[in-house]
């Protein structure tokens, strides 16, 4: 499957979409970016005339290129049936943070699949700046399912 | 591996995963997982891992889906370690 292809399968819209570019994936893994707009809605509360990206997008950014990302790359492989719409739902996260992310920043993600079975993708994710210094890192995992509808 | 044995074994794994103690005190045979212990289904596809780990078996999809029960994963075990 190609990353383009993988793009526009992922069930998000703006202001909720987090993932800018695929850098690559294979069956083992991925490797994508996202660069935060100085606009992004967050940044109004978080905080107080302090804009900070908050840990849980971070944590959503990591989930939707680490594992959701991934999740339809490795779907595409199995899935025979037609299916054009995927099931997604995070079932738990284990982050630690090391440094802030500010508006404009962007960050990239990688992201090792530790196993895919049943439906559950677990991945050991970390995000990097664009200087390559180590922001969050940790395990992610969800359960992933392609389904039909209509 | 007589039955209690691996029900025994089966309570060990379940353990970290149960959300609902007080089924879990009371575990017998006709335990639903999902129902009863209120495991997640996330959750449930670690129990299932756990035992291939403890039983040295493999699991196939089939057999996933059936084991919801302690019962049914018990016969699902006992029909996995026959044919090893």
């Amino acid at each position: 499957m190609k990353k383009k292809e993988i793009l526009e399968k992922l069930p998000y819209d703006p202001p909720f979409l987090f993932v800018e570019e695929l850098l690559k994936i294979n069956e083992d893994g991925v490797e994508g970016k996202y660069t935060l707009k100085t606009d992004e809605y967050f940044y109004k509360g978080h905080f107080k005339e302090k804009p900070v990206t908050p840990g849980v997008i971070l944590t959503e950014i990591m989930a939707q290129i680490g594992l959701v990302c991934l999740g339809i790359y490795l779907i595409s492989d199995i899935a025979e049936e037609n299916y054009n719409k995927i099931g997604v739902a995070m079932s738990s996260t284990a982050i630690d943070f090391y440094k802030p992310v500010f508006p404009g920043e962007s960050v990239t993600v990688i992201s090792e699949k530790q196993y895919f079975r049943f439906n559950k993708l677990k991945c050991k994710v970390s995000m990097y700046t664009q200087e390559n210094k180590l922001v969050a890192k940790g395990i992610i995992s969800g359960m992933i399912k392609p389904w039909r509808n209509g | 591996m007589t039955k209690e044995e691996l029900i025994s074994k089966l309570r060990t794994i379940v353990a970290p995963y149960v959300q609902n103690q007080e089924a879990f005190e009371n575990l017998s045979e006709e335990t639903d997982f999902i129902n009863d212990l209120e495991i997640n289904s996330a959750n449930l596809v670690d129990v299932i891992l756990d035992v291939e780990d403890e039983f040295d078996i493999e699991i196939d999809n089939d057999a996933m889906e059936k084991m919801l029960t302690i019962k049914a994963s018990i016969e699902i075990i006992q029909e996995k370690l026959a044919i090893k």
